[in-house]
């Protein structure tokens, strides 16, 4: 902090904050960083007690092979779909700026996204959840129509059933009794699933965020980036390099004593008001250790995020496309719309075709994990399309727009800022 | 119910499909490369063998068997995976073995697609089980193919073709050539027609074969044609005289590429497999293995940008079996097929070039055949509607333009 201090003094000091006008702005921003300099503590969280008791953990069936080529999403799937369409442009789209220039999503959004029932398609069904078999299609589904309306608000209220999912798809008996009750009931808590961290060249199955054992305790220290809703957050699954094992998933509960949390603000996902989870000496029982969520099931885990984020790209891509359509049509120059024009309507057609790619690339692989089936080849391919195409859907919408793009009057600059996180982001989110 | 694998019933026409390519067409494909315009006679065999497997079955050929519409989906909603899909999956298989001796085998000309998906049923008797070559482009008219400058005159009980046509794939060896020409140059696309040409009609004469970057097995003619007269039932689709009937005329003759874009994007497709599981294994031998579990930047340079081409390549795969899905299912596909197209041709190009590029000079010397991929991928960019075409296709409909207003 000390340089840092340094720096803004340099800065307070010099005049050409007031000859732009900018003095406002600037002490706006210093109280904003210090804010975010500080630490606080994580949200005071509930109890989580196991309302029932298990035998063995809840598992979600994978669907039958199938043996003919479709793309038509099944009815369920449709439902799904329609009324995440439906409610993302009545609801999400119309707050987006709001929720973006706030950096939080409207609470009554994010109770309105639990009750269509998203956030427990991880969820076994004996267990409250609301899908039968294995969910991946229709999370990618859901995910895609969400992100259409905003992809900072798909994240905010998406982010809980990531964690859910995860405790769905590993977390022992016990785990799922305790945690689970709570996501299907009338308050599903804050949580998430907190793989990325603060450094470049990240890999998830290098794990700097250390778990030792301590007797028959696990001690975990590390720092853990871009966290949906850090502060309101009542339970995280963090990932751990941990002893004897390697990387693997803990639960822990807001209350645990080495846990803090920082703002952390990024270029984009604002509504989703993200910060970082410090774990500082944070001390677990034996049973926070997610035991199944190691080895090939952690770099599961890790695939099945990449491809909800592939989800959020292909709606947001879909909504840039869908923008720029009518504005290429309206906007004229030179005597006629700018659509008339090859390098206009080359760069739309482009933008449709990649962002086609992505969506079949994203669904053949959440449709591979759904029948049980190897999917990291695809779904690394998928990222790979989405981190590409995405980022440059995202700059095209703006290129398209000109200069009125890089306003905030129009969306396509936060699409610019959003789609660039496809290829940023880890864990979070899961199919 | 969402699933983009290959389906289980195409699996024994897939390895088929596979076998051919690994058992015929790659053992001679360097010979063809070099001997260029020297007949692959390896392929009469095949040709024979493949006609065969059409007798026999619904699943359709490995090459351009050509689709009639009324053969697709019956409209009761229930997914079907015909022809289109199978078609399209062997193409990629032999095309993984070698696209110019695909474009070479016997009967599965271009000119067949067109016969396939439009012939009258008289015209499917007379001509069917025949080679046929496609005769569109002149030196004047290329992805402008409502251009064209040959002419066709009624004479009695004849038609009268005089004009110039290059690039016919096949216009040596096919004993049929479909030539479109326009009966009124004053109308435009209206007054284009296609005729079924026999090749030895003294009308037309072969006037050179071409010299070519790739696909070099595959011969490349062109024809000059000098008061080539034809029966009048040569006209393809059955006769319409009336220069300014719009209701079959160039609609209906572009009707073919519908149906055959899918089918050069799976080229595409094939060649841009081949490259990549041949440069894969060349970089595991220096010691490159392509982790899909690691985040690409967190790999050598090498395996980030085999990763990258191999996305893309997995994206045009896909776009492609959806184009074919989507007619199989008579489901309107239009800009699917030259999305598909779009995507793989660009996709083909860049994958074969940057495969040369990860394996040095063994990609570039002709010991191995990665360099003949990239010289063979730029065709297919090209021909069948050039990468352009394709995007304007796709823009027009999105944005709903006309021709006129979307130059």
């Amino acid at each position: 902090m000390g340089m840092g201090l340094r720096a803004l003094n340099a800065l307070a000091g010099s005049e050409l904050l007031d000859r732009v006008h900018a003095r406002k702005r600037f002490e706006r921003v210093v109280y904003r960083s210090t804010k975010s300099g500080f630490r606080s503590a994580t949200a005071a969280g509930r109890t989580f007690k196991a309302a029932q008791q298990l035998t063995r953990p809840a598992r979600q069936a994978p669907s039958k092979p199938r043996a003919l080529f479709d793309v038509t999403p099944d009815e369920e799937q449709q439902m799904f779909q329609e009324a995440v369409r439906d409610y993302a442009a009545e609801k999400v789209r119309p707050a987006a700026t709001d929720a973006d220039a706030a950096r939080a999503t409207p609470p009554e959004l994010l109770a309105q996204t639990s009750e269509l029932g998203i956030n427990t398609l991880g969820v076994p069904e004996e267990l409250g959840g609301v899908v039968q078999e294995q969910a991946a299609v229709t999370s990618v589904l859901v995910g895609e129509a969400l992100a259409h309306g905003d992809m900072g608000i798909a994240y905010a209220a998406l982010a809980p059933g990531g964690a859910a999912a995860a405790i769905g798809h590993w977390g022992d008996e016990r785990q799922q009794a305790s945690y689970l009750p709570a996501f299907t009931g009338e308050h599903p808590p804050a949580a998430a699933l907190c793989l990325l961290e603060p450094r470049p060249l990240f890999d998830p199955l290098k794990l700097e965020t250390k778990a030792r054992r301590d007797g028959e305790d696990w001690i975990i220290d590390g720092a853990k980036a871009l966290v949906a809703r850090a502060g309101e957050c009542e339970l995280f699954l963090v990932a751990a390099d941990a002893q004897g094992i390697g990387p693997a998933l803990f639960v822990l509960e807001s209350g645990v004593a080495g846990l803090s949390v920082q703002d952390e603000p990024a270029m984009g996902l604002r509504a989703a008001s993200t910060g970082r989870l410090l774990l500082e000496g944070a001390r677990v029982p034996a049973g926070a250790l997610v035991a199944e969520a190691q080895g090939d099931a952690y770099a599961e885990c890790v695939q099945r995020a990449r491809l909800a984020w592939c989800a959020l790209a292909v709606g947001t891509a879909q909504a840039v496309l869908d923008y720029v359509i009518p504005y290429v049509k309206e906007r004229r120059a030179f005597g006629e719309p700018i659509a008339n024009r090859q390098a206009v309507a080359f760069a739309v057609a482009d933008v449709a075709i990649e962002t086609a790619g992505m969506r079949l690339a994203t669904y053949r692989a959440a449709a591979r994990a759904d029948q049980g089936k190897s999917f990291a080849r695809e779904a690394a391919l998928a990222r790979e399309l989405c981190a590409k195409h995405g980022m440059r859907i995202g700059s095209e919408g703006v290129q398209l727009l000109g200069g009125h793009g890089y306003i905030k009057e129009h969306p396509v600059e936060r699409w610019y800022r959003d789609l660039r996180a496809a290829g940023v982001m880890e864990g979070a989110l899961l199919v | 119910m969402i699933n983009l694998e290959t389906p289980s019933k195409f699996k024994p026409l897939v390895s088929q499909a596979h076998q051919v390519a690994t058992e015929v067409f790659r053992p001679i494909s360097r010979k063809y490369d070099l001997a260029e315009h020297e007949y692959p006679k390896e392929l009469d065999l095949l040709a024979s063998l493949i006609d065969g497997m059409n007798e026999g079955s619904d699943t359709g050929g490995a090459g351009a068997a050509g689709v009639r519409r009324a053969a697709n989906g019956d409209g009761s909603g229930e997914n079907r995976n015909g022809s289109n899909l199978s078609t399209v999956l062997s193409i990629i298989e032999l095309c993984w073995g070698d696209v110019g001796l695909l474009l070479s085998m016997p009967r599965q000309g271009l000119g067949n697609s067109a016969i396939a998906s439009v012939a009258s049923e008289e015209q499917l008797a007379r001509y069917g089980g025949r080679w046929a070559a496609m005769a569109i482009t002149e030196p004047e008219a290329g992805s402008d193919s409502a251009a064209i400058r040959t002419t066709a005159e009624l004479d009695g009980e004849e038609y009268v073709l005089n004009g110039e046509k290059i690039y016919v794939t096949s216009g040596e060896r096919a004993d049929l050539v479909v030539v479109w020409a326009t009966l009124d140059r004053s109308v435009g696309r209206a007054a284009i027609r296609s005729f079924i040409v026999e090749r030895s009609n003294p009308g037309m004469k072969l006037e050179r074969l071409e010299h070519k970057l790739g696909i070099r097995a595959s011969d490349t003619a062109a024809f000059r044609l000098e008061d080539c007269r034809v029966p009048k039932e040569a006209m393809l689709g059955g006769e319409r005289t009336d220069a300014k009937d719009t209701k079959e005329g160039f609609g209906g003759a572009m009707q073919t590429f519908d149906n055959t874009r899918p089918l050069v994007a799976a080229m595409a497709v094939g060649v841009a497999r081949a490259s990549l599981d041949e440069t894969r294994a060349r970089l595991a031998e220096a010691g490159v293995e392509v982790d899909y579990a690691k985040p690409a930047l967190a790999q050598s340079a090498a395996a980030a940008r085999f990763l990258e081409m191999e996305a893309d390549y997995e994206a045009a795969r896909l776009l492609t079996l959806q184009a074919a899905w989507m007619a199989d299912n008579a489901q309107p596909n239009s800009v699917q097929a030259s999305m598909a197209k779009a995507k793989a041709g660009r996709t083909c190009v860049e994958v074969a070039l940057g495969c040369v590029e990860l394996c040095g000079s063994v990609g570039y010397a002709e010991n191995e055949l990665l360099e003949k991929w990239s010289r063979d991928a730029k065709i297919l960019d090209i021909f069948e509607g050039t990468q352009q075409i394709q995007l304007l296709i796709v823009a027009r409909a999105l944005l709903g333009k006309s021709s006129a207003e979307l130059k």
